[in-house]
């Protein structure tokens, strides 16, 4: 149950383009034409699929308070929270490396059409950024993790999908001059996320409304500074309950 | 001015003006965007990445000539790691509610491609004084549009600009809210920040025709 809650919620609620604007430049710059924006979606629910676990059992096992105690009593006391940047960084740019190489070797027809893609990715914001909300969401287990990182990868491939179908058809309207090509774009998007916010109800039901919205950090102007010692302290409990949920 | 020659002033003043990373280059959108609803939050990832950029630009415009070109990427990416972390660090201690608010989204300045794009475009052709000029230049532009965005979201979101309330208590009814004015809640949503950024885009492409795409 907690599986299926976390995969829609991923996509449509939490999907990271539109709720979080997450691999914007790639969003952009790719999205002229449906076949490529499909090579670049897959690209991006295969790497994330890959990454997501890896960067979980590293930040199970080495990063988080306490994670060394696998090594022995004494190294109970460590913390290396500080390091999860740059780990996440490396093992993602070094498992795109990876990846390329194995697929060149294994299915060369898959290879050719997410080949240019694969390079591309290391520096795409929704990489790295399933891995930094994966561990400031703490999602429990490895199964969990895996299903984050497919889902939120299927989310970013249908948006990207979405807004090249709309840029293909766009072409043949009478838009304004200085709004064409990116200005347009960007106005979309934002109606596209209007519309995926719609979506927010989905999973919740009745009373769960006002927590879900509290965990965004976009929401946090709006319950200003009264909630907002107490939402900071809760705010971790709160995530975590609505990825739990049972 | 004086002690910047006129190429150099150049390399800050050319991104303020007609080569912005945001609106014409399309860099950098990824990570910034979901934290304009409020000014400070805006003010501090401009001020970041700033800070990020033109450290960056310097030590790999250092390094250019004895980084091997076949694994440049991850040297950069390590290179931006570890100043991100600087400045994570430096905001956790000194201020705390604020790197909260801002949670993923100071991390995410690691794969902010107007990073990675300037590196690639400039440090690595450039000593190391020109491209701190360059990444100031760069990132001042862009944490401009953040401000801008930021300005706009607060002011018609919330009625206040740094959690000042500019327009009166929307409460007590005071100021604009006594002739009947209204906060406008949706400018917090996130989807405001794209059509904010879009009508920036038209604005200044209706200004300078040269800019606009076929």
């Amino acid at each position: 149950m907690e599986h299926i809650e976390l995969f829609f919620k991923s996509i449509f609620i939490d999907n990271m383009i539109f709720a979080t604007f997450l691999g914007m430049c790639s969003y952009l710059a790719v999205s002229k034409k449906v076949t490529t924006a499909v090579g670049l979606g897959a690209a991006v629910i295969f790497v994330l699929a890959v990454t997501v676990p890896i960067n979980w059992l590293l930040d199970q096992y080495i990063l988080r308070d306490g994670a060394l105690v696998w090594l022995g009593e004494e190294y109970a006391s460590y913390d290396l929270g500080f390091l999860s940047f740059i780990l996440f960084i490396a093992t993602i740019a070094t498992m795109v490396q990876l990846v390329e190489i194995v697929v060149e070797k294994f299915s060369p027809s898959l290879y050719n059409s997410l080949g240019i893609f694969l390079p591309l990715i290391a520096v795409n914001c929704a990489i790295l950024g399933g891995s930094l909300f994966m561990q400031s969401r703490e999602i429990p287990t490895l199964g969990l993790a895996l299903n984050y990182g497919i889902s939120s990868g299927i989310g970013w491939f249908l948006a990207i999908l979405a807004i090249a179908a709309i840029r293909e058809k766009i072409r043949y309207s009478n838009v304004p001059p200085a709004l064409r090509g990116l200005g347009i774009t960007f106005i979309i998007t934002g109606l596209m996320a209007i519309g995926f916010m719609s979506f927010g109800g989905m999973l919740t039901g009745g009373d769960d409304d006002s927590t879900s919205l509290e965990g965004k950090p976009e929401n946090i102007g709006i319950q200003k500074e009264e909630i907002q010692q107490e939402n900071i302290e809760t705010e971790k409990t709160v995530e975590v309950s609505t990825i739990t949920k049972q | 001015m004086a002690l910047l020659s006129k190429k150099d002033s150049k390399l800050i003043l050319d991104p303020l003006a007609d080569n912005n990373p945001i609106t014409i280059q399309v860099l950098g959108i990824c990570s910034a965007l979901a934290i304009t609803a409020q000014l400070k939050a805006s003010i501090v990832m401009a001020i970041s990445v700033i800070a990020v950029l033109a450290v960056g630009n310097v030590v790999i415009s250092l390094m250019r000539n004895i980084i091997p070109s076949k694994i440049r990427i991850i040297v950069q990416l390590i290179v931006v790691a570890a100043l991100v972390i600087i400045v994570d660090q430096v905001l956790k201690a000194f201020a705390y509610t604020l790197s909260k608010e801002l949670s993923v989204f100071i991390g995410l300045i690691i794969t902010n491609c107007i990073i990675m794009g300037r590196f690639e475009a400039f440090a690595l052709g450039n000593g190391p004084w020109r491209s701190f000029l360059d990444g100031i230049g760069n990132a001042a532009r862009y944490g401009l549009i953040l401000v801008i965005v930021g300005f706009f979201r607060e002011l018609l979101g919330s009625g206040t600009l740094l959690g000042i309330q500019v327009l009166g208590d929307p409460i007590a009814k005071t100021g604009l809210y006594a002739i009947g004015y209204e906060n406008n809640g949706f400018m917090l949503l996130s989807p405001m920040a794209l059509i904010v950024i879009g009508i920036i885009i038209w604005v200044q492409r209706s200004r300078n025709k040269e800019l606009i795409e076929e």
